[in-house]
């Protein structure tokens, strides 16, 4: 069933070099050819046909690699390299081609030179059907015992068995170093949770401020919030009135304020007596018809942003928990299982709102020792 | 002084012989050569992954020269106007830099994430390959650990990678990211501040990222690969059942240069394909997300495909929190940290397991079609049914407000569908096995369906059957089932003229059908 060919050439008498190849690869490899057929006859129309088409896609490749250095020095005509970078221009400008064109040029001249290579593997050279045998299934017996023997030698050298001191002595330095290992990469990372307690102060703790109650305010860090600024059935986010407070740096202080409409807020001042679980105040929490729960998901941490007014629902776009603000921030759907924390609300001396003090739960999702009540409840 | 003459014909040989004198490599070199290599496409899709992963290292290298992972606040000056003024962490301010002043940044940052894509999911798709073949039984467990390694450690590297740009998709999802390690038991709140150094986010938790996904996970999927490669040659791959193949042979091709070629080709071709989706394909425009802010998020907020199933599943988990003597087990622990420790741990030990009920202690090579092993094949159309429920489940909102259904019922329609569906798909997958089982063995038995009918003298229609090997006196063939593909059409057997080849007009004369077909034919 095999075919031999023509390629390769041997010293005009002796066998071809594919012949070599073949019986070399049987002797000393375990691989057999069992068939070796060109896939068009040497110096046919077909195969002369397929050498150019190999060829094209070459060319091709090089053509599109050229145009994608054009472009990624001349596009879109600035001064580049004596600018720095190459200068975004807003609005509908060259800029904008440039990321295309350069995918472009270099995607096709990439897969130009993938589908040359591939046509000239699969057209160009010889099917082949090879045998080879696995030699599978461990190694030979004696050379197993052989290398089990030494490893063993090994060990009888090592002697441990016969000195059992040494076997004591050398459990000091694995336990040790072991001890070592471990306490290094532990200790330098390690952070006390509760010392300082991060999980239960935020930016609106009065201690922090000097004593003195932060104000909430708007989105740039500033401008303080009046009742009167908050339509019925509106809601605005409100960060702590200290420096920084509308940063990062206290990611778990942001709050949702919200004016309920009137009927929905004495039903909420009613639950509020019902439920007092998330919050502590001296004073009623609610000024007005606001109220403001903590804006960060108990759940899993992201802002619960999304308010339904006509449902008096908060929603939490991450995963969907939903908190019925009329039940005093009730999770009443998805996987959250714990309360909004609810931030006391007073008007201080000159008509701003201010936290009456912290919350008085942990903001956010829950974890082992959270405590489910809180603090001083 | 006789000049002596340089023979430039004689210089790889010289050369050549130059090195063997040294390194003694003439032996071992010729046996890589003539390595033979078995071929199936299938094969291809582990190799998909090996190139994007070659991929992103020459891409991750390029952005690592312009991207600082510093959470230190700046203003925003740069040429993208609608963010001038904003403030921002320096690493989204280079991710922007990246985009917009590094010439030919954007392409790299968006080849980047496509590779990312595409190396998750060749894995994903060459792990079923594996799974569904049986190419995990004996010898071959280990590499199907390290496999499912790859996986996990390709996760995290990801999920490490979308993370550093600090935008505000990034920031939304090292927020879930803390609450899931705050909600393990005892430690929680201990590994939640360790990591973050205090409260998130910190300051410092990009720059750790940040030498975890550009060194670390790196160099430890860099040397899994190479292993899991490495084991593969030395193993020598499995093949399909088929003429003249055993499970003590490799049929296919040599190593070089045939198979090789195609192998090189192939990569261009994914290297090209990946640098078209990154100059075509906008993917993470992080400058329309803004910076991460903590009160700040939108709905449609998805994470990249491969961790869409872990969002399904903290969307998907009711509100079951464990309370008892003042301590808590939060929900999230269980879809987010259990579920992946059972996604590790039951696929690790699945080849012992099936191996056990099997009572199966044979070495194979040779591949197992799907259908030749019902059980496996439902119980893999199970997982990937469990998996896809969950992936949808991940975008349940997205799906909810384009085909105006309730979000709320499609919460419920994931939480019945992950009980309901996955057992459904082994039944179906089950029988669809069987059924394919008993058209093989029913070929093998009457011959290939001819699609000539013939009419008997006592008014009987039977259809005319091509028997595939000599048969007894009952007209069945005694072909043993050996679970190789079957033929199931005529023109298998080469009884149809082959087709007229030419794209605007026949290259060739047709062929006239061969007389003996025809003979066959008609005489069955």
């Amino acid at each position: 069933m095999s075919t031999g060919t023509g390629t390769g050439t041997g010293n005009g008498t002796g066998p071809t070099r594919f012949e070599v190849v073949r019986q070399g690869a049987r002797e000393h490899d375990d691989v057999e050819i069992v068939h070796y057929e060109p896939q068009y006859p040497p110096g046919s129309k077909a195969e002369k046909r397929m050498t150019r088409i190999v060829s094209l896609m070459f060319m091709l490749s090089g053509l599109t690699a050229i145009l994608f250095v054009l472009a990624y020095v001349w596009w879109p005509f600035t001064d580049w390299p004596s600018v720095d970078g190459w200068q975004y221009q807003p609005g509908n400008t060259a800029s904008k081609g440039f990321t295309p064109i350069l995918g472009l040029m270099l995607g096709l001249s990439l897969g130009f030179l993938g589908l040359g290579i591939l046509t000239w593997g699969k057209k160009l050279l010889p099917h082949e059907i090879a045998l080879q045998d696995r030699h599978d299934g461990g190694s030979d017996p004696a050379e197993r015992a052989l290398t089990g023997t030494t490893l063993q030698f090994i060990g009888e050298e090592l002697g441990l068995a016969r000195r059992p001191l040494l076997k004591v002595a050398l459990a000091a330095p694995a336990a040790g170093l072991g001890a070592a290992a471990l306490v290094v990469p532990v200790g330098m990372l390690i952070k006390d949770p509760h010392h300082p307690d991060v999980f239960f102060h935020t930016g609106w703790d009065p201690a922090a401020n000097g004593g003195k109650k932060v104000r909430l305010v708007r989105e740039d860090g500033v401008t303080a919030i009046r009742p009167e600024d908050i339509s019925v059935g509106g809601q605005i986010t409100a960060f702590p009135g200290i420096p920084e407070g509308n940063r990062n740096k206290h990611a778990d202080s942001p709050v949702l304020l919200i004016r309920l409409r009137q009927d929905d807020a004495a039903r909420l001042r009613e639950n509020i007596k019902a439920y007092p679980t998330n919050a502590k105040f001296e004073k009623h929490p609610m000024v007005g018809d606001l109220v403001a729960y903590s804006k960060i998901c108990t759940h899993a941490g992201c802002p619960a942003s999304l308010y339904e007014q006509e449902t008096n629902r908060l929603l939490c776009p991450c995963h969907q928990s939903q908190f019925l603000i009329t039940d005093n921030a009730k999770p009443i759907f998805g996987p959250a299982t714990q309360r909004l924390p609810m931030l006391p609300l007073e008007l201080d001396e000159e008509g701003f709102l201010a936290a009456q003090g912290d919350f008085a739960v942990p903001v956010g999702p829950a974890f082992w020792e959270k405590p489910s009540e809180r603090r001083d409840a | 002084m006789k000049k002596r003459k340089f023979d430039v014909k004689q210089l790889p040989a010289a050369t050549a012989g130059a090195i063997d004198d040294r390194y003694k490599v003439a032996t071992p070199l010729r046996s890589f050569l003539n390595k033979v290599f078995p071929d199936h496409w299938t094969f291809l899709l582990g190799e998909i992954a090996l190139f994007a992963f070659i991929i992103l290292l020459l891409t991750g290298t390029f952005l690592a020269l312009f991207f600082e992972p510093s959470m230190q606040e700046v203003t925003y000056q740069g040429s993208y106007l609608p963010l001038r003024d904003v403030h921002m962490s320096r690493a989204y301010e280079t991710s922007l830099e990246l985009s917009f002043d590094v010439r030919g940044g954007l392409i790299m940052r968006q080849m980047h994430h496509w590779a990312a894509l595409l190396f998750m999911a060749a894995i994903v798709v060459h792990m079923a390959r594996v799974f569904f073949t049986g190419a995990f039984r004996k010898p071959r467990e280990l590499n199907w650990i390290i496999g499912l390694l790859l996986f996990w450690l390709g996760f995290l590297e990801g999920f490490a990678g979308y993370s550093l740009p600090d935008d505000a998709l990034s920031g939304t999802g090292l927020r879930i990211a803390s609450a899931i390690v705050l909600s393990i038991p005892l430690v929680g709140s201990w590994v939640s501040t360790s990591l973050f150094s205090g409260e998130f986010p910190g300051e410092i938790i990009l720059e750790r990222f940040y030498i975890l996904h550009v060194f670390l996970l790196p160099l430890v999927l860099l040397t899994l690969i190479t292993v899991h490669v490495g084991l593969v040659i030395v193993q020598k791959h499995s093949q399909f059942p088929g003429p003249g193949r055993t499970n003590h042979n490799v049929v296919g091709e040599r190593w070089f240069p045939r198979y090789v070629l195609k192998q090189g080709g192939f990569f261009m071709l994914v290297f090209g394909v990946l640098a078209l989706m990154g100059g075509l394909f906008q993917i993470n425009p992080i400058w329309l997300f803004g910076p991460y802010e903590a009160a700040v998020v939108s709905s449609g907020s998805q994470p990249d495909w491969y961790v869409m199933f872990l969002d399904g599943s903290t969307r998907l988990m009711p509100a079951w929190e464990i309370r008892a003597f003042g301590y808590t087990i939060p929900a999230i622990f269980w879809p987010t940290v259990v579920l992946p420790g059972l996604l590790t741990v039951f696929p690790m030990f699945y080849p012992f397991i099936e191996a056990r009920l099997r009572k199966d202690k044979g070495f194979h090579n040779l591949l197992e079609r799907p259908r030749d092993v019902p059980e496996r094949t439902g119980l893999g159309a199970a997982g990937i049914t469990f998996y896809l429920v969950l992936t949808f489940s991940g975008g349940n909102d997205i799906i909810a407000d384009k085909f105006q259904i309730s979000l709320n019922a499609m919460t419920w329609a994931g939480r019945i569908g992950l009980l309901v569906l996955p057992p459904l798909a082994y039944y179906v997958a089950r029988r669809i096995c069987l059924g394919l089982q008993q058209h093989d063995r029913e070929v093998l038995a009457h011959g290939v369906e001819t699609g000539i009918i013939r009419l008997l003298p006592d008014g009987r229609f039977i259809e005319v059957h091509q028997p595939l090997a000599p048969v007894d006196e009952h007209g069945h063939g005694e072909l043993p089932y050996v679970g190789a593909p079957v033929p199931k059409k005529m023109n298998r057997l080469g009884a149809l003229p082959p087709a007229v080849r030419g794209f605007f007009k026949p290259i060739e004369e047709p062929a006239p059908p061969k007389p003996k077909d025809r003979e066959k034919i008609e005489t069955h």
